[in-house]
């Protein structure tokens, strides 16, 4: 943040460059609590419809809004089946501090993109921020492994939420315990976790 | 819900630190987080000295804590004693610190603890034990901010004349690099982890 003539660092991490462009400094930190930000992908869960607006459970400190026509090919006649307690993949168009979080299911075009109501099934769970950032950076080694395993259907929230959904329950659970632990193991722990996992 | 937590030494405190989350209309405040700090005792209930201290944690809190950043929300800090052998007010506040800094909260110093016990001949004692406290003429306890090792909360029991006081502020500003440094060496072997 900037304090006067200098900036002032506000959370610990690691200091991180990008030496390309004009050159950027972030700071790296891990965190487990969601603070929304505009144009973040997330996974929300609807607790209530309010009207025309659902209200979303998305782990930050207020629920976000949804608008019924922020559906892909919704209109005032035809109305998107949501009900209370399912899940949706949005992104946020208003998140600032001081107003309520506001969420959409299409992109700027009009198209859904991946987004809106996941299906039934499959295994809701939370791990850290710094987590989800791992897994979705490009070519992340530890999806490559885990989809040489099983086939599976995979949802990330930048909220930490994860959503998973393979053939069999047992599957899912195993993929799920699996991507939990993957917080502390380092790379060949986890390798010699898949190993024994797939030779059985 | 998402606890932080942490316990130091042979006097140990357990700290939980939940938030920014949504707070009741009635304690929210308009512009910035409202920071609560609840602090339980090894037995019994909470009474007049937690209450006292508590106040203590949640001003040093504030003053570090950037609140202007998470409006209409509320932050609580709960703290569980586990064993209590001497110096508790500033082992509670590094808990205190070191759960800030686990769950992200945006800071804009970091603070430590440092007790100080006068012995009745002079000498200065520095993170005294239960019983050099009690044979102590005065316990002082300050919360030092990293920046510049600024006072942020000073605190006495007992009396003490203002020179004997500077000298323990003095011994105190050292000690605290010490703290810093362990703070600086747990946060890299988190990080080291992952």
């Amino acid at each position: 943040r900037r304090s006067g003539a200098g900036l002032l660092v506000t959370k610990c991490g690691l200091l991180r460059h990008r030496p390309g462009g004009g050159g950027a400094y972030w700071v790296d930190s891990q965190q487990k609590r969601y603070v929304p930000v505009k144009g973040d992908h997330v996974i929300g869960i609807v607790t209530a419809k309010a009207g025309d607006v659902f209200r979303l459970d998305v782990g930050g400190s207020e629920p976000a809004s949804l608008s019924y026509l922020a559906f892909e090919g919704a209109t005032k006649r035809n109305r998107p089946n949501v009900q209370v307690g399912d899940l949706i993949y949005g992104q946020f168009v208003v998140a600032n501090k001081d107003m309520e979080p506001e969420m959409v299911c299409i992109d700027s075009s009009g198209k859904s993109s991946g987004m809106g109501i996941i299906g039934q099934d499959g295994f809701l769970f939370k791990v850290s921020l710094g987590l989800i950032r791992k897994l979705l950076a490009p070519k992340c080694e530890i999806i490559q492994e885990l989809s040489q395993l099983y086939p599976f259907e995979l949802v990330l929230g930048m909220n930490g939420r994860i959503w998973v959904k393979a053939k069999t329950i047992q599957q899912t659970l195993i993929i799920v315990n699996i991507l939990e632990a993957c917080e502390y193991m380092t790379a060949e722990q986890r390798k010699q976790a898949l190993a024994k996992l797939s030779g059985n | 819900r998402d606890p932080s937590s942490l316990s130091l030494g042979d006097t140990s405190v357990l700290a939980g630190l939940y938030g920014p989350a949504e707070a009741k209309v009635s304690k929210e405040l308009p512009d910035r987080a409202a920071l609560e700090v609840l602090l339980r005792p090894k037995v019994g209930l909470p009474g007049v000295l937690e209450r006292s201290r508590e106040q203590l944690l949640r001003q040093t809190c504030e003053a570090v804590l950037l609140g202007v950043l998470h409006p209409r929300t509320a932050i609580s800090l709960v703290l569980q004693v586990l064993s209590d052998a001497g110096s508790l007010l500033s082992c509670c506040l590094n808990a205190a610190c070191m759960a800030l800094l686990d769950a992200g909260l945006p800071l804009t110093a970091l603070f430590c603890g440092v007790t100080c016990a006068l012995q009745p001949d002079g000498t200065i004692l520095l993170d005294p034990t239960a019983r050099q406290e009690q044979e102590a003429r005065a316990i002082l306890t300050f919360a030092i901010a990293s920046s510049e090792r600024k006072v942020l909360m000073a605190t006495t029991k007992g009396s003490c004349s203002v020179e004997e006081m500077q000298q323990c502020l003095a011994a105190a500003q050292r000690a605290a690099d010490t703290v810093f440094q362990f703070y600086r060496d747990s946060v890299c072997r988190r990080y080291s982890k992952s």
